[in-house]
């Protein structure tokens, strides 16, 4: 298994060890074990999203909802503002009915409401993934196809006895970074 | 996504008998060098598309008087087509949002290409608007925007709501498309070498399948469906006001965004099943797509023409029981009028030939299958076509009845969308993954060390 090569964000890069793991079990055995020592900064790769092993690592709900929320009262906001400021803009008083009805206006409203939640929640996901998530940690292109990885940032005197944890827990390869 | 149903709780025919390795090699397999056969379609593709073009050329030099107007028919075939592939749409957005949304399984194996064609359909569909309103370079003036031109933006107008419904449901789908795609193509870039590395390097923006990245994109997809899934319902319903708002006999009815939303998811799996019968051969993943799915589809085709089968009779029955003149005529004649057999060739395509599909044998056939998903297609265009045209053609004063005739530019038009929607699809199942790789992964237990299942 060839891992990457460094690339040019080599600077970024944390020393510390990567292992693949082909048994999902033996991953969530390896995440307790590290999690129980102290390790927390933990980077876990999988070809899916895997239930045992988000519990393993005791995420809080991802953040994202947030945003959707915000982004869809947003999208609410700006289409009724809109429909409304526009038809007093230009008052054309059609069979004496009023200038701004609201029953027309919801389909509007309810339409930026979708495309303004969506949007925010593709952004919200490119904030927290992308621009705030961890950059440079090493990768394996089995990590997308089969293979479990898990990458533990440490000082590379403590290099020994973490691949020493990640073989016993059944790690198939485990390797070292070095800054 | 984190929250699809597990495999043990599917129903049997569900259970995919493969590994993880072996579902990225067949789909990355997908994207292979291209048959004769696909070469041949794609160029088929694009010479409807070209017919399409230069029939637009022309419309575009001279003005919409060589399609078939004549008073008092002024909504025909682009409107009739509009609607067409707006309805086409909605199926794929059911199947990847609303499916999603209930758990059901049998959804991971086709949502993908069904979503590709949400989006090449409303993409199809949004150009017939801009060429009907004959002035197509100044088709912005559809937006509102802050008034300097002495423009009213009448917001208490249906066909603004549409310019909203549709491009909202084209972002938004495409969004969709694209965001679910990430996981993919960053399984596809794992796989391949060279340039392609490289494209596919850029398109999956950085993307490792950290626990991180899971974490926010699993909520993203689940907040996406449940956006997508009023859009969808919207969608069809602002496009039946354009109709139902007005006051055009044949038109005016209160069943029609029910009535409109059922006969779109109809129209769309059949759609779904033209193209993903032929698909699955081409692209060799017979062993990912098969009765299983087949038979579901086919359920829902049931479901949606059962309901069509309700609104047709209600239909007639309203227009009788309202006592109502016009509304009696515009029906009489849809059945027995110039146009009987457009009106019979709706009635006996949608509401009768999808009551086979009570048949367990029929819709586990792909043959059968494939013809009647044919026959959706084209009870489904004429449905449109019944609707708009035969209630036009006769409205309120006898003297000012007539009949339109569809012409060459019409015809250019409607072949040319096809190649155009056609073009879209073949490109996208040669260079995207057609099948979710990550969420048929999601489906298959991972190994265990310690032996059985989770």
């Amino acid at each position: 298994m060839a891992f990457l090569k460094p690339g040019r964000r080599a600077a970024a890069r944390a020393s510390g060890v990567v292992a693949s793991f082909l048994h999902v079990d033996a991953a969530v055995d390896a995440i307790r074990a590290l999690r129980a020592k102290g390790y927390r900064d933990l980077v876990v790769y999988t070809p899916a999203p895997n239930h045992e092993i988000e519990e393993a690592l005791e995420h809080k709900v991802s953040p994202v909802r947030l945003l959707t929320l915000i982004g869809g009262l947003t999208g609410c906001t700006a289409g009724f503002a809109m429909t409304i400021w526009m038809s007093y803009d230009w008052p054309l008083v059609v069979g004496g009915k009023a200038i701004a009805s609201i029953p027309p206006y919801v389909v509007i409203g309810f339409e930026l409401t979708i495309l303004m939640g969506a949007l925010s929640t593709v952004a919200a996901v490119a904030l927290f993934s992308v621009l705030m998530g961890k950059r440079g940690t090493p990768y394996d292109p089995r990590f997308s196809d089969d293979a479990i990885g898990i990458f533990v940032p440490t000082a590379s005197d403590q290099l020994g006895p973490i691949e020493q944890l990640l073989r016993s827990a059944g790690a198939v390869e485990v390797r070292h970074e070095t800054a | 996504m984190a929250v699809v149903a597990q495999p043990h709780d599917a129903p049997d025919g569900h259970v995919i008998n493969q590994t993880h390795a072996e579902v990225t090699r067949d789909v990355v397999a997908t994207l292979g060098p291209p048959s004769r056969g696909y070469v041949l379609l794609l160029f088929g593709a694009v010479s409807l598309f070209l017919i399409g073009i230069c029939t637009f050329l022309v419309l575009l030099k001279d003005g919409l008087g060589h399609a078939g107007y004549n008073p008092p028919v002024f909504w025909s075939v682009y409107i009739t087509t509009f609607v067409f592939w707006v309805g086409i749409g909605h199926a794929g957005t059911l199947i990847s949002a609303i499916l999603f949304l209930f758990r059901s399984p049998w959804r991971t194996a086709v949502y993908r290409s069904t979503e590709a064609m949400t989006v090449f359909a409303v993409m199809t569909a949004g150009l017939f608007p801009i060429i009907h309103i004959g002035r197509q370079w100044i088709f912005y003036w559809l937006l509102p925007y802050p008034n300097e031109r002495y423009l009213w933006p009448n917001f208490k107008s249906p066909l603004i709501w549409d310019v909203f419904a549709i491009s909202t449901y084209l972002t938004v789908s495409t969004t969709f498309l694209v965001f679910g795609l990430i996981p993919d193509v960053a399984a596809v870039r794992d796989k391949v070498t060279g340039w392609r590395k490289a494209i596919y390097s850029w398109s999956s923006v950085g993307w490792k399948g950290t626990d991180n990245q899971w974490r926010h994109y699993s909520r993203a997809y689940l907040y996406l469906a449940a956006l997508a899934t009023p859009l969808v319902l919207s969608v069809h319903s602002v496009v039946s006001w354009d109709f139902a708002v007005s006051i055009v006999p044949g038109w005016h009815g209160t069943i029609f965004a029910p009535y409109f939303v059922a006969g779109a998811i109809y129209s769309g799996i059949g759609m779904v099943l033209t193209l993903i019968i032929p698909l699955r051969r081409a692209l060799k993943i017979e062993h990912m797509i098969h009765s299983y799915h087949f038979d579901n589809l086919a359920k829902l085709t049931l479901l949606t023409g059962s309901i069509l089968l309700y609104a047709y009779a209600m239909e007639y029955f309203v227009a009788w029981y309202s006592g109502n003149t016009f509304e009696q005529t515009t029906f009489y004649r849809r059945a027995f009028g110039p146009m009987w057999w457009a009106g019979w060739s709706m009635i006996i395509c949608n509401a009768f030939v999808s009551q086979l599909l009570w048949f367990r044998k029929i819709r586990t056939n792909l043959t059968s299958l494939f013809v009647i998903s044919i026959f959706i297609n084209i009870g489904m265009w004429f449905e449109r076509y019944v609707i708009i045209v035969s209630s036009l053609s006769n409205d309120y004063i006898p003297w000012a009845w007539d009949q339109m005739n569809p012409t060459w530019a019409d015809w250019g038009i409607l072949l040319g969308s096809f190649g155009w929607f056609g073009m879209w699809f073949l490109l996208f199942a040669k260079t995207c993954p057609s099948v979710a790789i990550q969420e048929i992964k999601e489906m298959i237990p991972m190994p265990r060390k310690r032996g059985g299942h989770g």
